[in-house]
């Protein structure tokens, strides 16, 4: 198992996880989101498959909501 | 072929950065009861910008919807903010999460200076436009309503600059009428009033100051009844630009008859 940060907290997952992976099992449809990877934004979201996760990585997942 | 009626209406759309828009009235979709009484209120303000926010989803919620599951991003277009920034960094760094969502390149630039009035940070606020535009953003600057520091942030390349009327959500209308008449008597681009718009008397009044449109958000979603609220606010918006248009009359300290002063009755 590795340990990375997610929106700010620990999870543990599977070693050779990719973010395609980790979107999967939150239950997270990658069109409807953005995902920065170690504060590198990752504008092509057909390259989630091939992002591989480490430990002590940081992911962080945004979409739109509400505001002014 | 248009009537009388229509020839004397504003017809002229609202170029910002080389994009027509027909409303002058552009909404925020915060703070809502609910995404239906959301929806409703922004169809009928008749807006076409609306603005939202970047945020974390929230992983702790089975099914943390997204406000794009209740606004069509065809029908709309989406104006991503960076509300809750303090630093110039910080707001970069949401504007280029927003970009990437693939939408557009506009963001509705907030550096925020203090939490108690949410006023801008203006050299965070001007560090951040010159950024942006020199990613190639279309940069819509929240700002105060100092002149000269919309004078530097059309200088830096902004597609608009945005004044407020009076501090975010405040509703307290429009405090300083001499400043906003004249941040649009010496911009070039745009100038979209933005925040504290309490209720259509105020939009109206700032229309009639000559600028090009108003962004509100609380006034409308606060309101008892939001969507007669977007109705009166939209109304208002066009009221008070025709009114600007029209040129209304000179102020007078005395009183003129409008009646005849000859062909009265002898006494």
């Amino acid at each position: 198992m590795i340990t990375l940060t997610v929106n700010g907290t620990a999870r543990e997952l599977a070693r050779n996880s990719s973010l395609a992976g980790l979107l999967g099992e939150l239950g997270i449809d990658r069109r409807m989101v953005v995902v920065e990877h170690n504060r590198s934004i990752l504008r092509d979201r057909d390259l989630f498959d091939s992002v591989e996760l480490g430990s002590g990585d940081t992911v962080e997942i945004v979409h739109f909501v509400g505001g002014g | 072929m248009g009537t009388a009626l229509e020839t004397s209406l504003d017809v002229s759309p609202l170029v910002i950065g080389g994009r027509e828009f027909r409303s002058r009235l552009l909404v925020g979709t915060g703070k809502y009861a609910s995404n239906a009484d959301m929806v409703q209120a922004i169809e009928a303000s008749g807006a076409e910008v609306v603005t939202v926010a970047v945020r974390r989803v929230d992983l702790n919620r089975a099914s943390d919807e997204g406000i794009l599951h209740h606004l069509d991003p065809d029908q709309f277009f989406l104006l991503a903010n960076t509300a809750g920034c303090y630093t110039a960094d910080d707001a970069v760094r949401y504007a280029r999460l927003a970009r990437a969502a693939g939408f557009n390149e506009w963001v509705k630039l907030e550096v925020i200076g203090d939490s108690e009035t949410l006023l801008p940070d203006t050299a965070g606020l001007l560090e951040a436009t010159k950024t942006l535009v020199a990613e190639g953003f279309k940069v819509m600057a929240y700002t105060n309503d100092d002149l000269v520091t919309a004078l530097r942030l059309e200088d830096a390349g902004a597609v608009s600059v945005m004044p407020l009327a009076s501090p975010i959500g405040s509703g307290l209308g429009m405090l300083n009428p001499y400043a906003i008449r004249t941040i649009k008597q010496r911009l070039q681009v745009p100038v979209i009033v933005d925040a504290g718009v309490g209720t259509a008397s105020d939009a109206c009044v700032v229309m009639e100051q000559g600028v090009d449109g108003i962004l509100m958000n609380t006034g409308i979603a606060a309101a008892s009844d939001p969507v007669r609220m977007a109705v009166a606010m939209r109304l208002a918006v066009e009221s008070g630009r025709l009114a600007w248009l029209a040129g209304r009359m000179p102020r007078r300290e005395i009183a003129v008859a409008s009646s005849p002063i000859s062909g009265m009755l002898a006494s």
